[in-house]
C-alpha cells in the first residue's frame, strides 16, 4: 500500500529537480523545460491529494485541468518570445539577456 | 512489497531519472526527449491513481504538444547551439543548494502533516462523469473553466503575435 | 467796528503781506512793496484810530477803562488759558509809536533799496547791491545804485516783524507777548543776515540770536515760574493787588527774593537780552551787518524797545513789596544793571568810527537810561524816554543811512571801492550836498543829546535825573550825568564829522541828497523828536510847568494800580540836563572841527592806551569768544560729539553689531558647515553613494540571478516561519 507522503516525496523532488534546472541551465528553453518539470510535479501532488482525500470532491483535478491549461499556455508564449528574442538577439542563452542591469 | 509499490517505485524512479537527465543534458533536444520520459512517467503515475482523463491529457497535451512546441522551438534557436559547451551558468551551486533546500524544507513541511501517512480511499461513483460536470456545472467550476480558455486564447494571440515576423 | 475787534486786527496786515509776497508776488517788486507799505498804513490807521480812541476817554486805564477782549483758549482742568489783547494807557503809547516808526521805516525801505533803480551789474542775491553801469545818449557810461536783488524779500520780512512788534504790543497775557517777542527774534537773525552770502552778516545773526536766546531762556522760566505760582498769564489778571501782595510775600529758595522779585529778575533777564544791556550786549553792534532799515527797526523802534516795553509791563511785579524807601533788592539790581550799561556804551561809543556803530552803542546806553529808571522806580520817566528815543533814534538811523547812501554814490562815482562809506572819517563837509538829511540828522543828534527845551530828548531825559536826585540815588545821577555828557559829546562828534568841515575824501565831494521816499520819513520822525517832549512837560516846571498839562504823565500813570506821583521840581538837576548837554555839544564841535583828510582821531593821543580799549569795546567780544564761546564749543565738539556719541554710544552700537556678525561666524563655520553640512549633509549623501556603488552590482539583469536571490530568501523566510509555527 502506498501512503500519500510518498507522493508528497515524489512531487518535491521534481519540483527541486525543476527548479534546480530553472536556476542553473544557461538556455531559455532549457529554463523552460524547468518550469515544465515544476509544474508536472504540482499535477501530481494535487491528483495524489484528490486521489488519497475525498474523491468525490473534483477540486483536485480541476485545479490540475487548469493547470494544465496554463502549462500550454505558458510555454507557447515563452518559446515565443524565446523565439523572438533569437530573432534580435541572435541569442538563446540567459545571461546575455542582461539590458536591465546596472 | 505489493504490486503497487513496485509500479510506484519503478515509475517514480523513471520519473525522477528523467528529470535529473532533462536538467543535466548537454543537448538541448536530447532535454526535450527525457522530458516527455518524465511527462510519459507522470501519465502512468495518473493512471495508477485512478484519474484516467488526466493520464490521456498529459499524454494528449503535454507529450503531443508542448514538448513537439519544445523541439520546434530548439530547431528554431539552433543556430547558436554548441553541445560542448557546458550548459550549467556560473551560479550553478547556489541552484543546487536551493534545490536542495526546497527539497528539505518540502519534506519537512509534508512531516508536519497529519494525515501524512493516509491510505488510499474509496472511488465514488465515475470520477470522469464528475469531472466533466464538475468542469461546466454552474454550481461547480465553470467559471475557473471559461477562464482557462479565455487565458489560453490570450496566449494564443499573444503567441502568434510575438513570434510573428513583422 | 468795535475798538476791541480793531484791535485783534492790528497785526494782521503786515502778516499777510508777508504771505502774499513770500508766496506769490516775489518777482514782482512794486507790488511786493506796495503790499507791505499798504499793510504798514492799514495797521498805521488801526492804530492811529485805536489810539484816538483811547486818548479821548476820560481816566483811561483806571479801572475797567481799557479796550480788553479775550478768548478761552486753552482747556487746564477746571479753568481756561486765556488768550486776548488789552489796550491801556501804555500799549496806547507805545501802540502810537510803534504805527508810526514801522510806516516810516517800510517807506524809507523802498528807497534804501533803490526801487527804480537799474539791476546790478554784478550783483548776487545774498550781498549787497554793488552799482549799475548805465550809458546814456552821449556815450557816457557811469555806475548808479543798484536795486537790491532780494527786494520783495525784505519787505516780506520786515512785515513778519511788523506782526512780531504788534503781537506784542497788543498782547494782553505774557504768553501772546512772548510769541511776539520771539517772532522779532526770528525776524532780527533773518533779517541781520539778510545778506547772507557775506561771512560777518551770517556769524552777526547768529550771534543775535544766541545771544537774545540765553536771555529768553531766562525769560521762560520766569513765565514758567509765574503761571505756577498764580495759576495764569493775563496781565489783568496777575496785576491785582492781591495777587502782587501773595507773590510779593512767598519767598524764594534763590538769593532770598520773593516770588515776585525772582519772577521779575528773571523776565528782566529777557530784556537784559532783547535790549541788549550789560553783559548781553555784545549782538547790537555786530547787528549793524544788516541793511539800515533794519538797524533802524530793530534797534531803534521796535525790537529793543520791546525789552523796555516788557519791564514797563512786568513794573508792578519789579515793585511789588515796595515801599517806596530805598529799594527792594530786585529793584537795586534793575538800576545796576541799567546804569552801568549806559555808561559802559557811552565810553565805547566815544572811540567808534562807524556812523552806525556809534548809533548802537548810543541805542545801548539810552536803553541802559531806561532800565536805570525803571530800576529806581521812575515808571513815567522811563515810558517817556522810550517814546522820546524810538523817534529819534529811529530818525537817527534813518538819517545815517541816507548818508551811507549819498557816500556810497560818491564810491561808485569814483570806482573806489576801499572806501568805505560808513566810516565817518571819509566823510565830512555834507551838510552842503544833503541839507534833508543834515537838518533831520541835526534835528535827532540834539535830540538824543538833549538839547534843552527845544527837543524832546531833552525833557524825558531831564526826568530822569529828576527823578533820581529827588529819590536821592546820587550814585545813579552822577553816572547817568557822566553818560549824558558823552552822548552829547560822541553825538557832536557824529554830526561834526559828518556834516561839518570840508569833504575829507572824493567820495565825499560827489556825495548827493536821496530820493524822497527816504527824505520823507526822516521829517516825520523829525517834527515828532522836537514836538513828542512837550506832552510830558512836569507840571511844577517854572515858568512854562502848568500851561499844558503833563499829559503823558497823567495818561500813562493811570495804567499803574497807584498813580504815580510827580516828582518834586528842583532846579539842580534841570541845570546838570542843560550844562551836560550844551557842554557836550560844544566840546565835541570843538574837538572834532577842525579834523582834516589822514588825520587820526584827535582823542586817540590824549586817551592813549585807553582809547584802544574803548575801540575794542573793552576787549569783551574776546572775553566771551574764550571763556564762553570756546568752552562750549569744545563741550559739543570734542565731549559730546567725540568721546559721547562717537566714542560710547556708537561703540555700543558697533559692539551689539559686532556680536550678532561673531555669533553667526561661529555657528556657520564651526557648527554649520562641518557638522551639519558635511556630516549630516555630504556625509549621507557619500554614505549612499558608497552602498549604491557597491549595491548595483546586484542588478545584473539576468533573470536567474534574481530568482535565485528571491529563491533563497524565500527559503530563508518560510524556515523561519516554520520554526516558529512548528518548532517553538
Amino acid at each position: 500500500m502506498v501512503p500519500l507522503s510518498w507522493y508528497i516525496f515524489l512531487s518535491a523532488a521534481l519540483f527541486s529537480i525543476g527548479l534546480y534546472g530553472v536556476l542553473a541551465r544557461k538556455n531559455a528553453i532549457a529554463i523552460l523545460l524547468g518550469v515544465e518539470l515544476m509544474l508536472n510535479a504540482a499535477n501530481i501532488n494535487l491528483v495524489s491529494f484528490w486521489r488519497y482525500g475525498n474523491t468525490a470532491l473534483m477540486g483536485g483535478q480541476v485545479f490540475s485541468i487548469i493547470v494544465f491549461a496554463v502549462a500550454a499556455a505558458e510555454v507557447a508564449v515563452g518559446l515565443a518570445l524565446v523565439i523572438a528574442i533569437y530573432r534580435t538577439r541572435k541569442t538563446v542563452v540567459a545571461d546575455e539577456l542582461d539590458l536591465m542591469k546596472w | 512489497m505489493t504490486a503497487e509499490q513496485i509500479i510506484f517505485f519503478l515509475t517514480a524512479a523513471l520519473i525522477l531519472i528523467s528529470a535529473l537527465m532533462v536538467v543535466t543534458t548537454r543537448n538541448l533536444v536530447h532535454a526535450a526527449l527525457w522530458l516527455i520520459a518524465t511527462l510519459f512517467g507522470a501519465a502512468v503515475l495518473f493512471a495508477t491513481l485512478e484519474a484516467s482523463f488526466l493520464a490521456v491529457v498529459q499524454i494528449v497535451v503535454y507529450i503531443g504538444a508542448i514538448s513537439i512546441l519544445f523541439i520546434f522551438a530548439v530547431m528554431l534557436t539552433r543556430r547558436n547551439l554548441l553541445d560542448k559547451v557546458s550548459q550549467t551558468n556560473a551560479g550553478w551551486p547556489w541552484a543546487a543548494g536551493i534545490a536542495i533546500a526546497a527539497f528539505a524544507g518540502l519534506v519537512f513541511l509534508a512531516g508536519q502533516m497529519h494525515n501524512a501517512g493516509a491510505q488510499k480511499g474509496e472511488v465514488f461513483g465515475d470520477p470522469l462523469m464528475a469531472l466533466s460536470t464538475a468542469l461546466v456545472s454552474p454550481d461547480a467550476y465553470v467559471l475557473a473553466f471559461e477562464v482557462a480558455s479565455i487565458m489560453l486564447l490570450a496566449a494564443l494571440v499573444g503567441a502568434v503575435y510575438i513570434a510573428n515576423r513583422k | 467796528m468795535t475798538t476791541e475787534l480793531l484791535i485783534w486786527l492790528l497785526p494782521l496786515p503786515p502778516l499777510l503781506a508777508f504771505f502774499l509776497i513770500v508766496l506769490f508776488t516775489n518777482k514782482n517788486k512794486a507790488l511786493s512793496h506796495s503790499i507791505a507799505v499798504g499793510a504798514a498804513l492799514l495797521s498805521f490807521a488801526g492804530s492811529m484810530v485805536v489810539f484816538f480812541r483811547a486818548v479821548a476817554i476820560d481816566h483811561f486805564g483806571e479801572g475797567d477803562k481799557v479796550f480788553n477782549s479775550f478768548i478761552t483758549w486753552l482747556p487746564t482742568g477746571d479753568t481756561f488759558l486765556k488768550i486776548g489783547v488789552l489796550i491801556d494807557p501804555l500799549s496806547a503809547v507805545t501802540l502810537f509809536f510803534v504805527a508810526w516808526t514801522v510806516l516810516m521805516i517800510f517807506i524809507y525801505s523802498v528807497g534804501y533799496h533803490n526801487f527804480g533803480q537799474p539791476e546790478g551789474d554784478h550783483d548776487h542775491k545774498g550781498l549787497p547791491p554793488h552799482g549799475a553801469t548805465v550809458t546814456d545818449e552821449h556815450g557816457h557810461s557811469h555806475t548808479v545804485l543798484s536795486v537790491e536783488p532780494m527786494y520783495s524779500r525784505f519787505f516780506a520780512f520786515i512785515g513778519l516783524f511788523a506782526f512780531g512788534m504788534y503781537t506784542l504790543v497788543v498782547s494782553d497775557n505774557l504768553l501772546t507777548m512772548f510769541v511776539g517777542w520771539e517772532i522779532m527774534g526770528l525776524c532780527s537773525y533773518l533779517l541781520i543776515g539778510f545778506w547772507f552770502a557775506k561771512p560777518s552778516a551770517r556769524a552777526a545773526a547768529i550771534k543775535a540770536f544766541m545771544t537774545t536766546r540765553v536771555g529768553d531762556v531766562f525769560m521762560l522760566l520766569g513765565i514758567v515760574f509765574l503761571y505756577s505760582a498764580t495759576g495764569t498769564l493775563s496781565f489783568r489778571e496777575i496785576f491785582t493787588a492781591d495777587v502782587l501782595a501773595k507773590l510779593a510775600a512767598t519767598p524764594t529758595a534763590i538769593f532770598g527774593l520773593s516770588a515776585s522779585g525772582l519772577i521779575a529778575i528773571l523776565l528782566f533777564i529777557g530784556t537784559v537780552g532783547k535790549s541788549a544791556q550789560w553783559p548781553l550786549h555784545i549782538w547790537l553792534p555786530d547787528a549793524m551787518e544788516g541793511p539800515t532799515p533794519v538797524s533802524a527797526m530793530i534797534h531803534a523802534a521796535t525790537m529793543v524797545s520791546a525789552g523796555v516795553y516788557a519791564v514797563l509791563r512786568m513794573f508792578p511785579l519789579l515793585t511789588a513789596g515796595w515801599d517806596h524807601h530805598g529799594l527792594t533788592p530786585e529793584m537795586t539790581v534793575v538800576a545796576l544793571i541799567g546804569t552801568f550799561t549806559a555808561i559802559f556804551a557811552a565810553t565805547i561809543a566815544l572811540a567808534q568810527n562807524d556812523i552806525k556803530k556809534v548809533l548802537a552803542y548810543s541805542t545801548i546806553s539810552q536803553l541802559g537810561f531806561m532800565i536805570a529808571a525803571l530800576g529806581m522806580g521812575a515808571y513815567i520817566a522811563a515810558a517817556f524816554h522810550l517814546v522820546t528815543h524810538a523817534f529819534f533814534k529811529a530818525l537817527l538811523f534813518l538819517g545815517s543811512g541816507s548818508v551811507i547812501h549819498g557816500m556810497e554814490h560818491g564810491v561808485l562815482h569814483t570806482g573806489n571801492h576801499k572806501v568805505d562809506p560808513q566810516d565817518m572819517m571819509n566823510m565830512g563837509g555834507l551838510r552842503k550836498k544833503m541839507p534833508v538829511t543834515f537838518w533831520t540828522f541835526l534835528i535827532g543828534g540834539f535830540a538824543l543829546s538833549g538839547f534843552p527845551f527845544i527837543t524832546a530828548g531833552f525833557w524825558s531825559k531831564d526826568e530822569i535825573l529828576a527823578d533820581a536826585f529827588a529819590h536821592g540815588h546820587w550814585a545813579i545821577l552822577a553816572t547817568l550825568s557822566v553818560a549824558a555828557l558823552m552822548t552829547a559829546f560822541y553825538t557832536m562828534r557824529q554830526i561834526t564829522l559828518t556834516f561839518f568841515g570840508e569833504a575829507r575824501t572824493k567820495e565825499a565831494e560827489h556825495a548827493h541828497e536821496t530820493p524822497w521816499t527816504m527824505t520823507l520819513p526822516l521829517v516825520f520822525l523829525a517834527f515828532f523828536a522836537v514836538t513828542y517832549g512837550w506832552g510830558g512837560i512836569p507840571e511844577k516846571f517854572p515858568v512854562i510847568g502848568g500851561i499844558i498839562p503833563n499829559w503823558f504823565h497823567d495818561f500813562v500813570g493811570a495804567t499803574l494800580l497807584e498813580h504815580p506821583k510827580a516828582v518834586e521840581f528842583s532846579g539842580i538837576p534841570l541845570a546838570i540836563s542843560v550844562v551836560v548837554a550844551l557842554g557836550g555839544l560844544g566840546l565835541g564841535w570843538l574837538v572834532y572841527r577842525g579834523v582834516k583828510a589822514g588825520q587820526p582821531d584827535p582823542l586817540q593821543k590824549p586817551l592813549g592806551p585807553i582809547y584802544t580799549l574803548l575801540q575794542n569795546k573793552w576787549y569783551f567780544d574776546e572775553f566771551y569768544a574764550f571763556f564762553v564761546v570756546k568752552p562750549v564749543i569744545w563741550f559739543s565738539e570734542v565731549f559730546t560729539s567725540q568721546w559721547m556719541d562717537k566714542g560710547v554710544i556708537d561703540g555700543i552700537l558697533h559692539f551689539i553689531g559686532k556680536t550678532p556678525i561673531w555669533i553667526g561666524d561661529f555657528l556657520r563655520n564651526k557648527f554649520d558647515k562641518p557638522v551639519i553640512n558635511e556630516f549630516f549633509g555630504d556625509g549621507t549623501a557619500a554614505v549612499f553613494q558608497k552602498f549604491g556603488h557597491e549595491l548595483r552590482y546586484t542588478q545584473t539583469g539576468r533573470i536567474q540571478s534574481y530568482l535565485i536571490a528571491s529563491a533563497s530568501f524565500l527559503i530563508v523566510l518560510v524556515a523561519v516561519l516554520a520554526y516558529y509555527f512548528f518548532l517553538a
